[in-house]
């Protein structure tokens, strides 16, 4: 029996005039996983966030959130927490005000809003204006406001954007621990090592179309292992690719390396067929295909 | 109403409300001897009217359009500034019924006008006391129940002048979505273009509803009827809040 889904949509389009942003997509998110959505600039995502949260009218197609059509979002947006675009609050207004009117405007306890502002690490800034914040104090406050109905959904664009090393890992680490407890966690970022780290799930965008929809580790084993070997001498490069060639594999170089095709068993045996050909190789690293490289090449970027 | 009694916002509005109603009361009285005229557009309000009843509450009704116009600027400024801000994002993730947002809004605003025209009103009473006493002007009439009565009516006449400007900057917001925008063609049109059409066109002020929320708030005048002026400015004012309720409700919120 599958699991009961946080999101589907079922070709879902939005037009502009000419432009397709979005073109019959398809995908589904299952409940309580992390789910990244990633793509390049312009391919879409930021259009579907606001179709599934009601802000834009789809052109055609339909979706679900949390069960619930997105036709009717008051069903199910008082269960879903949501930062769309980077954060918008009002400039001459405290954060402790501003997650004040997003809390009253929701019916949500206000006495919650310190908790909140403590765990985002804004506990000592809660009375200070907004305008006085930095970019990423910002971007805390946008969370924090994000985490005011306790979702079930949280929607999350670019949540690290503006932080430092120890602020992504917080946010990391938090938004882990919500999907731990059960929360769905739909996050967009253009730091594929992080939503590589934390997503078990991931729907990739290109051009306004999905082009993948599914388990982040199924879509990295359909990637070809790498080996990466450096000789000692330049001159080398080319007698390396043709080892690799004989043996079967695709090889090609790459920044004064070559990068064969092939797993990491294959390592011994090539660094072998090297020492026997005279080459003296300087590095040998075995490389598991990333997220960022599965992108580029599936994007073109 | 968390916005709108912030200090920045609390202190401007109170010395716009200040400026106005000071600047309007004081000249009808310190104008009082002056042969161009101490009202608007050069009519003269001569001492045995001031000395009347209802000289108490002249400058506070006098005063009305420009209050109205302070009023239609920051109602521009803080429906618009939810576009510019991005804000209106946020409060449609928590509150995804749109009309509750509006009706939210119209409400604060009317609160938010009273404070204003309470104000007005006060500093209004206090300041004629004052520049009656400066230019010689009988007051006996001032404090009673007639007076009483008169100055009721003109704060209930200008309360809704005021939400009636309000409610005019507010549909300006929402059409314009930039309070700068906004901002301008209310003042543009208000100040600019229904001024001096009515001041060189006969009898066109019946049709402009900032000229007749005018007239509302000075319970009508000899040309136009308080009842007239009232009917035909809401019917204005809610056509374009149907309007732009519509479109508030079915636009994309994209920024």
């Amino acid at each position: 029996m599958s699991s009961p889904l946080a999101l589907d949509v079922a070709d879902l389009s939005k037009k502009y005039g000419d432009r397709m942003a979005l073109s019959h997509a398809n995908f589904e998110v299952p409940m309580g996983s992390i789910c990244g959505f990633v793509g390049p600039n312009g391919s879409g995502k930021t259009t579907t966030i606001r179709m599934l949260l009601g802000l834009i009218t789809p052109t055609t197609g339909s979706g679900h959130v949390l069960g619930e059509s997105i036709t009717q979002p008051e069903k199910y947006l008082p269960q879903v927490g949501a930062m769309i675009e980077g954060p918008a609050f009002y400039p001459a207004l405290t954060g402790a005000q501003n997650l004040a009117v997003l809390a009253k405007l929701g019916g949500f306890d206000t006495d919650a809003i310190q908790g909140l502002l403590d765990l985002v690490d804004l506990g000592d800034r809660g009375n200070s204006k907004y305008k006085t914040y930095s970019l990423g104090m910002k971007q805390r406050l946008g969370i924090a406001a994000a985490l005011l109905p306790k979702p079930k959904l949280l929607v999350l664009d670019e949540p690290t954007n503006g932080l430092d090393p120890a602020g992504i890992q917080e946010i990391r680490n938090l938004l882990r621990k919500l999907a731990d407890n059960g929360t769905t966690v739909f996050v967009s970022s253009h730091l594929l090592s992080e939503i590589e780290m934390i997503s078990d799930h991931l729907v990739m965008l290109r051009l306004g179309k999905v082009i993948f929809s599914g388990k982040t580790s199924e879509l990295l084993a359909k990637q070809q292992p790498l080996i990466v070997a450096k000789p000692e001498h330049r001159n080398d490069l080319d007698k390396l690719v043709m080892i690799a060639i004989q043996a079967g594999h695709s090889a090609k170089i790459i920044d004064e390396s070559v990068h064969v095709t092939g797993a990491a068993d294959y390592s011994a045996k090539f660094n072998k067929s090297a020492f026997d050909a005279g080459i003296i190789l300087q590095t040998l690293t075995p490389v598991r295909a990333s997220l960022e490289d599965t992108f580029f090449e599936m994007t073109g970027e | 109403m968390t916005k709108l009694r912030r200090p920045s916002l609390s202190i401007s509005t109170i010395v716009a409300v200040a400026f106005v109603t000071g600047l309007v009361t004081s000249l009808l009285f310190l104008l009082v001897d002056s042969p161009e005229g101490n009202g608007e557009r050069g009519v003269r309000i001569g001492r045995d009217v001031l000395s009347l009843a209802s000289g108490v509450s002249l400058g506070f009704s006098n005063a009305a359009g420009l209050l109205g116009i302070v009023a239609l600027c920051i109602f521009a400024a803080q429906t618009a500034q939810e576009y510019t801000y991005g804000t209106l994002r946020n409060l449609l993730v928590r509150q995804p019924s749109r009309m509750k947002i509006l009706l939210g809004k119209l409400a604060s605003m009317k609160l938010f006008a009273i404070a204003m025209v309470t104000l007005s009103a006060l500093l209004a009473v206090s300041l004629s006391y004052l520049f009656a006493g400066v230019k010689d002007i009988s007051t006996q009439a001032w404090g009673t129940s007639d007076a009483r009565a008169e100055l009721l009516r003109t704060f209930i006449n200008v309360l809704i002048a005021t939400i009636g400007y309000g409610i005019f900057g507010m549909i300006l917001g929402l059409l314009f979505r930039s309070p700068i925008s906004a901002i301008s063609i209310g003042v543009i049109w208000n100040l600019i273009i229904e001024g001096l059409l009515s001041a060189f066109v006969t009898n066109i002020d019946r049709y402009f509803p900032g000229q007749l929320l005018s007239i509302v708030a000075l319970g009508g005048n000899e040309r136009i009827s308080y009842q007239y002026a009232l009917f035909t400015s809401f019917t204005f004012l809610l056509v374009g809040l149907t309007i732009v309720s519509f479109l508030f409700k079915k636009r994309d919120v994209a920024n």
